[in-house]
């Protein structure tokens, strides 16, 4: 176990040692480590499986680290995490998932992560989703995100899953007061029978809130995406949502973005994209020495970097 | 250094078979080769045809003696070959620094990147870390492309039509860079173009019109030629 637990804790959160600050890492469904600080607090949920990560107002420059792994075979789990970040407060929180799954019967993580970020608070969160092992059984992600942002405050979202997930239905759904702002930038390839969807709500019901949405895909093989993005636009707002995806070999892709205005002055722009690679990207990339094969992989790296 | 004989390039339009290259014979050994002629004469399917992106209908290319004819793309810029597109290539993602990185074939570093940039006229701070996408102008793109080639710095290196879209403030300096790239690389430099200003620093001058070459010398006996012939390209129309 411990060279898989430290090998998935590297893909998903870049920890190579025991990470600096508040986390809690969990492993097969129970507390592998947590330690809390000062200004952050994890405590375990009483009514049900997950925890509470309380930070607290004007904590400045901490971050929490939450990584979730599973490696045994067959093990389904249902998390229920809060943030509740105070007001004025300027974090990073680092989640992820990551399932070495060598058995033949499927793992599945589910989990919910709900934000409540206070007035004035900014926080970067970065999730990331990657699944291995050699078995038949399948690894199942469903990450449901809530956010709720009060007066003007502002988090950032960079969701991740580049590899070895075979089914994951991602909902994020948001509300922004006054002045809030929210980034989400996603990040996806899927490969192999893969399946993914993406599925964005975000209700900008404050004046002056704002949101940009951006997802960049990459569908190879006969795996299959679908990326719905929905902005409301309920006050003087500006929203827009950007879907880029790279199709090769027979693979699937759906792009649904939709854009509701409520208001006289809510500004919304939706972009949507599906193509293969350029044949002139390859061409100069192969006039540069590269062969067909290490163009195309240059050009997904740099397109999902 | 590079020799084409007997090329043929057709390319089928509708019905018909259109020919874009007639039986093309030519010998570069020379520094600086300006090739220029009218639109549409040929010019840039002939740069294609050297770097291995069309393969000609008929004939042959050789490469410091070696046949290329079927080489790839690929086995063409290994062997040494370079070719600066005449419009340049965006990629979302890839930054400036990857780039010219890949151009290079090896690990650079940031100072590297800097001398090969500001070479071109830009500053390395401004750009290594932009992505060669949409949000690059034109003129910047061209810049960066033949910063590409100069991180290559390989034998043979075809430019079509480098000095379009950059501005005439640089122009001395593009000027100086393809002279330094050739002392460098001590081997032939190719640059398709129409600018009397890189006509002038030519060793040699081929005209290419109509898929032929019309003329092929020392730019001191082509150059006058040409700036004689600028006139009215057909009869002017009249009512009657």
């Amino acid at each position: 176990m411990d060279t898989i637990r430290n090998e998935l804790l590297a893909k998903i959160a870049d920890l190579h040692k025991t990470p600096e600050g508040a986390y809690n890492i969990r492993a097969n469904g129970a507390l592998d480590s947590r330690s809390s600080t000062a200004n952050i607090e994890i405590v375990s949920k009483t009514d049900k499986d997950g925890i509470d990560i309380i930070i607290k107002p004007n904590t400045k420059n901490e971050s929490v680290h939450i990584p979730v792994i599973i490696s045994e075979s067959g093990l389904t789990e249902m998390v229920y995490n809060d943030f509740y970040i105070g007001e004025g407060a300027d974090v990073v929180i680092v989640a992820g998932c990551g399932i070495h799954n060598c058995g033949d019967q499927s793992s599945e993580h589910d989990g919910i992560h709900t934000f409540h970020v206070g007035k004035g608070a900014r926080v970067r969160y970065v999730e990331r989703h990657y699944g291995d092992g050699d078995g038949n059984g399948e690894n199942i992600m469903n990450p449901t995100t809530v956010i709720e942002i009060d007066e003007d405050g502002y988090m950032e979202m960079e969701t991740t899953q580049i590899k070895g997930v075979d089914s994951t239905n991602r909902i994020t759904t948001a509300t922004l007061g006054k002045g809030a702002k929210l980034v989400i930038k996603e990040k996806l390839m899927t490969h192999g029978k893969q399946f993914a969807q993406t599925d964005f709500t975000i209700n900008l019901d404050g004046e002056g809130s704002g949101a940009n949405i951006v997802s960049r895909s990459v569908a190879k093989d006969t795996s299959r995406q679908v990326f719905k993005s929905n902005i409301n636009g309920n006050n003087k707002c500006s929203g827009h949502t950007e879907c880029d995806a790279i199709i090769m070999d027979e693979a699937t892709v759906v792009a649904i973005p939709e854009i509701t205005a409520n208001h006289i002055d809510a500004e919304l722009i939706h972009e949507a994209a599906i193509g293969k690679i350029a044949g002139e990207q390859i061409i100069k990339l192969m006039t540069l020495g590269l062969t067909e094969q290490e163009a195309e992989e240059q050009i997904v790296n740099g397109f999902l970097k | 250094m590079l020799k084409l004989e007997n090329v043929s390039f057709e390319v089928q339009v509708d019905d018909s078979r259109k020919e874009i290259l007639k039986n093309i014979n030519v010998e570069i050994d020379d520094g600086f080769v300006a090739i220029t002629g009218p639109n549409g004469g040929g010019k840039s399917t002939l740069a294609k045809i050297i770097a291995g992106i069309y393969t000609p209908t008929s004939g042959k290319i050789y490469f410091d003696g070696v046949d290329i004819t079927d080489k790839t793309i690929t086995e063409r810029a290994n062997m040494g070959i370079s070719f600066a597109f005449q419009q340049p290539v965006r990629f979302k993602g890839l930054t400036v620094k990857d780039i010219i990185t890949l151009a290079a074939g090896r690990k650079i570093t940031v100072g590297d990147a800097c001398k090969y940039l500001s070479e071109v006229g830009l500053c390395a701070r401004d750009y290594i870390d932009r992505e060669v996408n949409a949000s690059l102008s034109g003129g910047e793109l061209k810049r960066i492309e033949i910063a590409m080639i100069n991180a290559r710095g390989t034998k043979l290196s075809v430019f079509d039509e480098p000095e379009a879209g950059i501005d005439l403030w640089s122009f001395n300096n593009l000027i100086q860079v393809f002279e330094k790239m050739h002392e460098r690389t001590n081997g032939s430099i190719i640059i398709i173009s129409h600018q009397e200003r890189i006509l002038n620093i030519a060793d040699k001058i081929i005209v290419v019109a109509n898929g032929e070459i019309t003329q092929y010398g020392n730019k001191e006996d082509i150059l006058p030629d040409l700036l004689g012939k600028a006139s009215a390209p057909c009869k002017v129309l009249t009512d009657n």
